[in-house]
């Protein structure tokens, strides 16, 4: 491979990974409020 | 609250966010990832195609990606639904992108039985060495050429069996429902993909050509990114790849929990689909390296996109390479994979709409829409004139079905009913990424401009002369033809009456949504009478 070939190919890992990656971080440090939705009403 | 007589069904929901993220990715990576990524990118300028791609992404992609999560998370319906309740008049975009997916749905099956097939063949080399491409049209598909023949009904068994078995396995998976079926089978399928898949790049790069395969794909042509055409391709590629505007995102997101992240989990699903392309560019690209150095050619030579890339050139890397039959039962067994999460997402699209609309369960709805749409893809597409059906409709639903539908439905949300701040409060309200103005900009402005010029580039092209040669009757049919009668079909079924116990008229779910969110209440499912409006329930 030439060299800047490989350097694009790294810049592309690391952008379109790197944004994968930022993303679930992301995601994990706001986690499903879930626990505090309140239970579906169950009324007849 | 609630009134008791009619609380019959409460909405489907995903078990967890992580499941609907896996769910949603799974949708969004399809055979496209596989087969038509490489090609695009390598064709647009190599490495140099990573600028207009981001921009793409990041401009186009991912905006129509919160705008069709924050349809289907605030109106908390399927497509029709959803669009009805953001306006009356609007119920006609979600039926046709219903159409849409019930055209979709019909030959996409196919393919996955074609690459089911073609797992087997891998393993026994079936075809045998340098008779990749006559096999394939010819002792496979047994293909006749409709200007002869018409369209044939020759039903041709190597193709038909493993169809109604796709069928089959779709239509288990769809009438377990959103959380047992496609939350299940996602959660089961996507991380089989991706090891297969990783496994599949790693053993590519290790056959002799690769790295010239390589370098084939990422080496920039800079002065590719003066063409307009590029950019396009670019855009063009990125709406297709990520699954938006044909009512796949507004479904799934539909039954997310109330209080859910949305444009957090729309990041990770949008990188996700993104880094699947980047890792099957390069396992194509190895594999394509390899397959030069063979033949002893360029790798400009061999390289090629779509079903030729498939079921030719792959087929002839498994007889050259060595442990071949491994690359290609991970190449085809990803391909299924790939395409049966996608396509439980697109039949989703069309169960979802008829249970909304109808008030029907879930099995019922799923038998009504599978086997009448299995019996139809078994007529078009286990004959010996399937490849020209399905080149000839895939063609014009994706140019005049979902790039018309996207472009009419953000033409129609942004200017004529004025909701992107809707949405825009919406999408904040829950989420960690948070939109503005520039969102507005890139769905509002900047969304109907590129896809605009796609679909008038399309229509340019479609409409000097005749696609792929094809006899006008059968443009007529099922080019043309097909591509209005949706927009008819879909107005005549927005036309049609929404039963009394279907989710538009009565959904005590919703309505306490809107009334915990403090949103308006909805006018037909209302069931709180304490609202105070100046009139009376209408009739």
């Amino acid at each position: 491979m030439t060299p800047i070939a490989i350097v694009m190919m790294i810049i592309a890992m690391v952008t379109v990974w790197g944004g994968l990656i930022a993303g679930i971080v992301n995601l994990a440090r706001h986690p499903e409020e879930s626990e505090t939705e309140p239970a579906p009403p169950v009324e007849l | 609250m609630a009134t008791a007589a009619t609380q019959t069904h409460k909405r489907e929901a995903f078990g967890s966010r992580n499941v609907f993220i896996l769910s949603a990715i799974g949708s969004a990576v399809g055979l496209g990832n596989i087969w038509r990524f490489p090609y695009v990118a390598y064709e647009g300028g190599g490495g140099a195609f990573l600028i207009p791609y981001l921009c793409a992404l990041l401009t186009a992609g991912i905006p129509l990606l919160f705008f069709d999560y924050a349809i289907g998370h605030r109106y908390r319906g399927s497509a029709p639904l959803a669009f009805r309740r953001m306006h009356r008049a609007a119920e006609p975009l979600g039926w046709w992108q219903v159409l849409i997916c019930v055209v979709i749905a019909v030959y996409y099956a196919v393919i996955i039985a074609w690459a089911a097939m073609y797992t087997w063949f891998s393993a026994q080399l079936t075809w045998g060495a340098g008779n990749e491409d006559a096999f394939f049209a010819g002792d496979f598909l047994q293909s006749q050429d409709v200007a002869e023949v018409g369209v044939s009904t020759q039903f041709v068994p190597q193709v038909g069996i493993p169809l109604v078995v796709v069928w089959l396995i779709v239509i288990v998976i769809m009438a377990l429902g959103v959380k047992r079926g496609i939350g299940r089978a996602n959660m089961i399928l996507m991380p089989l993909l991706t090891v297969m898949f990783a496994i599949l790049v790693v053993q590519s790069l290790f056959l002799p050509g690769a790295m010239d395969g390589l370098d084939a794909f990422f080496a920039p042509n800079w002065e590719a990114l003066a063409d307009p055409g590029v950019w396009a391709s670019a855009y063009g590629h990125i709406f297709f790849s990520l699954s938006v505007a044909f009512g796949i995102m507004v479904t799934y997101s539909s039954y997310l929990k109330r209080k859910t992240d949305l444009t957090g989990s729309g990041l990770v699903v949008a990188f996700a689909n993104s880094g699947f392309e980047i890792l099957a560019g390069i396992g194509v690209f190895a594999a394509l390296g390899f397959m030069a150095q063979a033949q002893g050619t360029e790798v400009a030579g061999v390289a090629t996109s779509g079903i030729g890339l498939a079921f030719v050139a792959f087929p002839t890397i498994v007889s050259q390479a060595t442990g071949g039959s491994i690359i290609g039962v991970l190449f085809f067994g990803a391909l299924v994979f790939a395409g049966v999460t996608s396509l439980i997402s697109i039949l989703e699209v069309i169960v979802a709409a008829l249970q909304d609309k109808l008030g029907w369960a879930r099995v019922r709805t799923t038998l009504t829409v599978a086997i009448p749409l299995a019996i139809v893809s078994m007529a078009l597409f286990s004959t010996t004139t399937a490849l020209s059906v399905l080149d000839t409709v895939d063609a014009f639903v994706n140019s005049f079905g979902i790039m018309a539908v996207a472009l009419v439905a953000v033409i129609i949300v942004a200017w004529l009913l004025h909701k992107l701040p809707v949405l825009v409060e919406h999408l904040n309200r829950r989420s960690s990424f948070r939109v503005g103005t520039l969102w507005k900009v890139l769905v509002g402005v900047l969304a109907p401009v590129v896809l605009g010029y796609l679909f008038i580039s399309e229509l340019i092209a479609k409409t000097s002369g005749p696609y792929s040669g094809y006899p006008a009757w059968f443009l007529a049919i099922f080019g043309w033809g097909l591509v209005v009668a949706l927009v008819v079909l879909a107005l005549i079924l927005s036309a049609l009456p929404w039963s009394t116990r279907s989710h538009a008229k009565d959904d005590p779910e919703y309505d306490e949504f809107l009334s915990e969110e403090h949103y308006e209440p909805d006018a037909e499912t209302s069931t709180f009478p304490a609202v105070d409006t100046t009139k009376g329930a209408g009739a």
